[in-house]
């Protein structure tokens, strides 16, 4: 039986996929942070400190909730939405936070950046170093910043500078350039918190292991629920941190099918797209080797999803590994699909989603009619849409005018 | 493999000479491919010892605005890395002696694919590599390979490079050790020269290779202090900015080779 809940061989590789591609100038430290971290990891202290900021500063668990109108309305399979929504700050992007400032203070680093998309990484972020007193940048591309104004306001609240970055597209790739350009300028003070499951060894491992509390509890309440493992798994997919988190406690069960949700954009096949698995090929970039949206030159080209925080041209190196294991099941939904499921959701359970998550529900809406009654389905509630509002009324109210 | 390679023997000579080598950086393709070349061949003249060609990326992480409009400026103006090596045949053609280092990140090279390149590279004329992002750590990418054809592969040993890490930095590095004289991107804030001078002298403890410094060398009174110590200064910055600055081809062609001549001079007198 092949062996997928792997952890990365001594350079940071699933398979091929991974590795270590940074300046030397970022080397030592990011050897320094493996050590910390794999220390971290067999410490008790550290994990009962995680433990309880889990519980009483971010409120877990979340719940695995049955979305009873939802299932009857779809016709099909049993559909549970994992709660991570309620999360503090509105996303499951403070369950790493939590985890990696948990590392800065160890490490004794007094400054944190983050590039962020969305905003939701960067409001986690800005979060968690005003609790810990830690000065905080971040590092969010112009025209994510035009379109998710809410989330800028509240990093600027949480005491963050929000620094714009005009270079490229003005999106997550451009922004995580700058964040690394200003690590390897002040890499003796600063810790860099990645938001996904993306870049240098060991990020990649290390934010998949901090968001496994995702999938550790559905698993344990879909057995308290229903007294046996889901069928399936449907996440979204930018970086691919949430999908990660929810199916990394679940790899080693065949029984459980995965689907991971690229962003379509206006089609895979209309170039304007953030699909990296569907769309992309194999390529380095931002400290890993993974899939990428390139050229034939190998240059990156810009990544296009109505949602801010899928907007990126890679993807995590293990989604990339298990995309060629044939593990999990990658497939896209377009900026419609998208908006549609979200229109559905809200008015069948009262859940306004983010427009990331609204991407699984639309394949959740998808498959849930061809599956039988008695099939579990899991989506990953990801985020809220409170900070997506704008964008939508803007979209909605330019299409139906 | 050569006997001795451009490299060696520009670096052999100019230590005959006790002078130290001015190492220029341009963009391939910045405006276009025409200038570009036109900038290129002028080079040596103007008094460049070595040459780096910067393959242009979209998403160059460790380089600084001047560095990054550079790239996009080629890129915009349609440059590839098959051109890239096209500028370096059309460089050959006329100088056989003056060493010339391809300089960028390993997607490009990746995409091309490794073997191809590493061919194209060697029948262009290309004599060593630089790429940022790939750490001895991942020396069988690319620099195993590429020693294989007998391209130098140019190790950075940077501010955060300790004793300990050195020897495996310098394990396989070849052609000369670049000295990344201060943490941050390239074209920053300029480094001290008492602190550039001890680096480069712990630096020695562990090579024989010539040492060039580089990033946020500016002007020809910072390069003729660095070059009293070091075997070679590389100025980038500061030369593609002319390039942009510059209002007409003709104009940056000149500027950048006026510089170049400014640099040269000032080094010939730094010791």
């Amino acid at each position: 039986m092949p062996q997928h809940s792997m952890q990365p061989d001594a350079n940071g590789f699933f398979g091929r996929f991974g590795g270590r591609f940074v300046a030397e100038t970022l080397m030592p430290l990011i050897l320094d942070l493996q050590a910390e971290y794999d220390a971290a990891r067999g410490d008790a202290e550290f994990q009962r400190r995680l433990a309880y900021f889990q519980r009483d500063y971010v409120g877990r668990p979340s719940p695995l909730y049955f979305a009873e109108r939802l299932s009857a309305h779809l016709g099909g399979a049993k559909l549970y939405l994992k709660r991570e929504e309620l999360n503090h700050t509105g996303a499951h992007k403070i369950n790493n936070c939590i985890g990696q400032i948990l590392l800065a203070r160890r490490m004794g680093k007094t400054r944190i950046i983050a590039e962020t998309g969305a905003g939701m990484h960067g409001v986690a972020a800005a979060t968690v170093a005003a609790r810990f007193g830690m000065s905080c940048v971040i590092y969010m591309g112009s025209t994510d910043i035009e379109r998710q104004q809410p989330n800028v306001f509240r990093m600027k609240l949480l005491g963050a500078e929000v620094i714009p970055v005009t270079a490229g597209t003005g999106t997550l790739k451009d922004a995580m350039n700058e964040a690394l350009r200003d690590w390897v300028t002040n890499v003796a003070d600063t810790f860099y918190i990645i938001g996904t499951v993306a870049g240098p060894h060991p990020y990649p491992a290390m934010v998949r292991d901090f968001q496994a509390v995702i999938g550790r509890e559905t698993r344990e309440q879909m057995l308290a629920q229903e007294g046996r493992l889901p069928d399936s798994l449907v996440a979204c997919i930018g970086g691919g941190s949430n999908a990660m988190g929810l199916f990394h406690p679940f790899l080693g069960d065949e029984t459980v099918a995965m689907v991971g949700v690229e962003a379509g954009g206006k089609g895979v096949d209309t170039g304007q797209h953030a699909a990296s698995l569907n769309g992309g090929t194999p390529g380095v970039l931002h400290g890993n080797r993974t899939y990428l949206l390139q050229d034939e030159d190998g240059q990156i080209i810009d990544a296009h999803s109505i949602s801010a925080g899928l907007d990126y041209p890679g993807i995590g190196p293990e989604h990339a590994w298990l995309h060629e294991q044939r593990r999990v099941d990658y497939v896209s939904i377009t900026d419609d699909e998208a908006l549609d499921a979200f229109q559905l959701c809200c008015r069948q359970e009262g859940i306004i989603p983010a427009l990331e998550s609204a991407h699984a529900l639309a394949q959740a809406v998808k498959l849930a009619p061809t599956l039988p009654r008695d099939h579990l389905m899991v989506v990953n509630l990801s985020g809220r849409g409170d900070k997506d509002m704008l964008s939508v009324a803007h979209y909605l109210g330019e299409k139906f005018q | 493999m050569n006997d001795a390679s451009r490299l060696d023997k520009r670096f052999a000579a100019l230590k005959a000479e006790n002078r130290p080598a001015l190492v220029t950086y341009i963009t391939a393709g910045d405006p276009g491919f025409e200038t570009s070349l036109d900038i290129l061949k002028g080079l040596p003249a103007a008094g460049a010892d070595v040459i780096e060609l910067g393959m242009p990326f979209s998403d160059p992480m460790a380089d600084g605005p001047a560095i990054q409009k550079a790239a996009l400026r080629a890129l915009q103006s349609g440059q590839t890395q098959a051109q890239t090596l096209e500028l370096v045949r059309a460089f050959r053609r006329e100088d056989t002696q003056t060493p010339l280092v391809l300089m960028g990140y390993y997607n490009p090279i990746y995409r091309y694919d490794v073997e191809r390149f590493l061919d194209d590279a060697v029948r262009a004329g290309v004599d060593g590599l630089i790429v940022v992002d790939l750490p001895p750590e991942h020396d069988d990418e690319l620099c195993l390979p590429a020693a294989q054809h007998g391209i130098d592969f140019i190790r950075l040993a940077t501010p955060t490079t300790d004793a300990k890490r050195l020897p495996r930095v310098l394990g396989n590095a070849s052609g000369f050790v670049y000295c990344v004289s201060v943490t941050g991107v390239t074209g920053g804030r300029a480094p001290t020269s008492q602190h550039v001078e001890r680096t480069v002298g712990q630096l020695r403890e562990h090579t024989h290779l010539p040492i060039a410094v580089g990033f946020g060398i500016r002007n020809t009174e910072q390069a003729a202090t660095l070059g009293r110590f070091s075997d070679a200064v590389v100025v980038g910055s500061a030369l593609v900015e002319c390039v942009e600055r510059a209002a007409t081809p003709h104009d940056a062609i000149a500027a950048v080779h006026g510089l170049t001549r400014e640099l040269a001079e000032g080094m010939r007198r730094a010791r």
